[in-house]
């Protein structure tokens, strides 16, 4: 069918709304509850638009398209009322611009300014709310909460958690935990989901920045960071380079520039993870333990299985996640090598993920001391190093310090959905062959659909597999787990749906296409690196020679595997 | 009825079923305990956060007890004419709280009601089932009194 937008006709899906139609045609209608992928509530009203017929302004989100309807999306009627809109937002809105995390990268921000609103025109109460500052991982600041609603659909529908919910009506709306309390006395998995879609200020990640500078100023600790596989491809955002641009080396040369000691890659330890995993699956295999084997690299699908799935612990595999081994290596194996009083490293994790700041503190993760002292999300290290004052995208590409710093391209595809699952792959086949596999490229579990699933056979055994990316998309398959009804042997999950690369603490907002560039990216640096295969990384190789002995020995599972605790759901 | 069977009466994993259920257990309980709500979000099957936005979004539901007197004021339009606002202010500050709220101690909750059917009485207001008129600054005052004394 066709209809008319701005006096120019355009063709039109039955079923489609008219913003469907308008974003394909390039014409941009501001919104701000509205979700892409979900079904619109169309409660904010910022996406109002002319319809000729209608008699009134209708919410083009929610508005579906009709042969012959003629549709105008910024006639004045339509532009005063938007901005309205905006100003009974800013009536009852802190107006703290200038000191709010969001500063320049605000929906609400950016909506005033587009509609030139100069002035406080209506003085309103301000909404009250409770600052949650108790939880590792997450802060939330009602007052600042527009009621838009994106962050409960998320969480509910796309993490299947539920950990907060509109409470209260009227004026004392908010968004909230049950019983208001804090968001660390309920179930929720410290994802990062809610503010990666939070349109405004109202939710953040606890900044550790201000402790990692004390730790670079204090000239007694060594301070030790290493970067996720995610990182690279995406912090470059932050500094008006092009998504998926790779600058791993300017990331290098950025943390020696503010200070920090010693520069490693967790590339590496995703290397060491493939090598205790797949030998995991292996033994589960030959010697008929639990299966399916599900990863436990992503900290927030873990403490959704304790809270939600206790009864399925033992499924989960027994490795630390990525950063933890490599804290761990850190501080043992690196710190007797170079003759370090493990005590006086700190360890910081440069990380996509919110999640990891939780697991960062987790008793068990570690001996006498933490494996890591802190995390920071990609979006607090482009953060420190603007306050450092250095010009990111005119820096040097500088290389990871040895030994803990060379990695092979299975190491750099945990980045993407999937990744963990291929890199395992190619290593499990190794261990139980003797030889690599005929292709690498394994793309039946590549893509960005939320289960992706196969089967490999490997010396006779058919392996049944699943990635699963989206804690919304794991239940069916933890279901059938519990009615004894899987299939599988190996699954991986990641908490942030496509992965790591769109992990709660990347650069904002994340849109479908700077994922895809993103995946690209990660695949590229794959395709890139001489060696592929964890198994030939030969810093891994040095690894057990000197220390570990072999995977799975005693001293890697004392240093490298974990246990997990059961939680409950409310 | 004991809870249980409160319960057994809704089948599971019916989320069309929150509202009578809550409903039910407020007439049992006389507000919504937390351990209820809890119970609530396990047997429909939906999260306790979900339980706790539905129940606080409908007037009806209270998610704290009443104090053991409940003090209902009118506020209907012939209470009104007679002063009701002003007993009512009295009682807020005598109680040291507002209408809509139970004291700490849960010996008194206000409310306020709109006309009762006893105009002629005006100002009325009732404690528990015991109704009572033509009030006046001073006679609430003892009045109120009288209910903290007996405790
Ligand atoms: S949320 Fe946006 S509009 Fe509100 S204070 Fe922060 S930057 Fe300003
Ligand atoms: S971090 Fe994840 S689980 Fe927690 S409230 Fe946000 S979306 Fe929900
Ligand atoms: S916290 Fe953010 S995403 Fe959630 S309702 Fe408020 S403004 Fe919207
Ligand atoms: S974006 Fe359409 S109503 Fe909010
Ligand atoms: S107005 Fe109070 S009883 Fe009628």
């Amino acid at each position: 069918m066709n209809i008319t937008i701005n006096n120019i006709e355009v063709w039109a899906n039955p079923g489609e709304t008219v913003l469907e139609v308008a974003e394909r045609e390039g014409i941009r209608i501001p919104t701000l509850c509205y979700l892409k992928g979900f079904s619109p509530t169309g409660s904010c009203r910022m996406c109002m638009v002319e319809v000729e017929d209608q008699g009134r302004l209708v919410p083009s989100c929610a508005f579906p398209v009709y042969d012959g309807m003629k549709v105008k999306t910024n006639s004045p009627e339509v532009r005063r009322a938007r901005k309205t809109i905006i100003e009974l937002l800013l009536a009852n809105h802190p107006q703290d611009c200038l000191v709010c995390i969001r500063n320049g990268n605000c929906d609400l921000q950016s909506l005033a300014a587009e509609y030139g609103v100069r002035s406080y025109r209506y003085v309103g109460q301000r909404r009250k709310g409770k600052l949650d500052l108790a939880s590792p991982a997450i802060e939330r600041d009602p007052e600042k909460c527009i009621l838009c609603g994106r962050c409960v659909r998320v969480c509910h529908e796309m993490q299947n958690v539920g950990a907060i919910d509109l409470i209260n009506r009227g004026f004392n709306s908010t968004v909230a935990p049950a019983m208001d309390r804090s968001l660390n006395t309920v179930a929720c998995v410290y994802c990062g989901q809610c503010i990666v879609h939070c349109p405004v200020g109202a939710l953040r990640e606890k900044s550790d920045q201000k402790r990692v500078w004390e730790a670079i100023n204090n000239t007694d600790k060594l301070v030790v960071a290493q970067i996720a596989p995610a990182v690279r491809v995406a912090i470059g955002e932050e500094f008006g380079l092009q998504p998926g641009e790779i600058v791993t080396g300017k990331i290098v040369a950025a943390l020696r520039r503010m200070g920090v000691d010693t520069v490693f890659d967790t590339n590496f330890a995703a290397d060491l993870t493939i090598m205790e995993e797949a030998n995991e699956l292996i033994e589960r295999i030959t010697l008929q333990k639990t299966l399916p084997m599900i990863t436990s690299c992503s900290p927030g699908w873990v403490k959704y299985l304790e809270h939600f799935y206790p009864d399925l612990m033992d499924h989960l595999s027994t490795c630390k996640s990525p950063h933890e081994m490599e804290g761990a290596m850190i501080k043992s194996y690196y710190a007797r090598k170079m003759g370090i009083n493990p005590e006086k490293i700190f360890v910081v994790s440069v990380m996509p993920c919110i999640a990891k700041k939780f697991e960062a503190q987790r008793p068990e993760l570690g001996k006498e001391f933490q494996d890591v002292d802190a995390v920071i999300t990609t979006r607090e290290l482009a953060r420190m190093i603007r306050v450092a004052g250095l010009d990111f995208s005119r820096l040097p590409d500088e290389g990871f310090d040895d030994p803990l710093g060379e990695s092979t391209g299975a190491g750099a595809i945990f980045g993407v959905a999937g990744g963990v699952m291929e890199a395992a792959l190619r290593t499990a086949h190794y261990m139980m062959t003797g030889k690599d596999m005929p292709v690498i490229d394994f793309s039946p579990i590549r893509g960005l659909q939320g289960v992706k699933e196969s089967t490999v056979e490997i010396n006779g055994i058919k392996l049944k597999i699943a990635a699963v990316s989206g804690l919304k998309n794991i239940d069916v398959l933890l279901k059938d787990i519990q009615a004894g009804k899987s299939e599988y042997h190996f699954i991986e999950v990641m908490a942030c749906p496509n992965g790591c690369i769109n992990g709660g603490g990347q650069p904002l907002p994340s849109t479908p296409e700077k994922i895809q560039k993103r995946t690209e990216a990660i695949y590229k640096i794959d395709k890139g690196l001489p060696k592929r295969c964890s198994h030939h990384n030969q810093s891994i190789q040095k690894l057990y020679q000197e220390f570990l002995e072999k995977p799975g020995s005693h001293t890697a599972h004392d240093l490298l595997h974990t246990h997990y605790i059961r939680r409950n759901r409310y | 009825m004991n809870n249980q069977s409160i319960f057994e009466a809704y089948p599971r994993n019916d989320a069309s079923l929150l509202i009578p259920l809550l409903q039910n257990i407020q007439t049992e309980f006389g507000y919504l305990p937390e351990d209820q709500l809890e119970k609530v979000a396990e047997h429909i099957g939906i999260p306790l956060s979900r339980v706790y936005g539905v129940a606080t979004f409908y007037n009806q539901f209270r998610l704290k007890p009443l104090g053991k007197y409940v003090i209902r004021v009118c506020r209907g339009t012939a209470c009104h004419v007679k002063g009701s606002l002003d007993i009512l202010r009295i009682l807020e500050s005598e109680l040291g709280i507002k209408a809509g709220e139970t004291t700490k101690d849960f010996m008194f909750s206000i409310e306020t009601v709109a006309c009762i059917g006893a105009c002629s009485i005006a100002p009325v207001i009732v404690i528990n089932d015991e109704y009572f008129g033509g009030l006046t600054p001073k006679s609430i005052q003892k009045l109120i009194k009288k209910f903290k004394d007996k405790g």
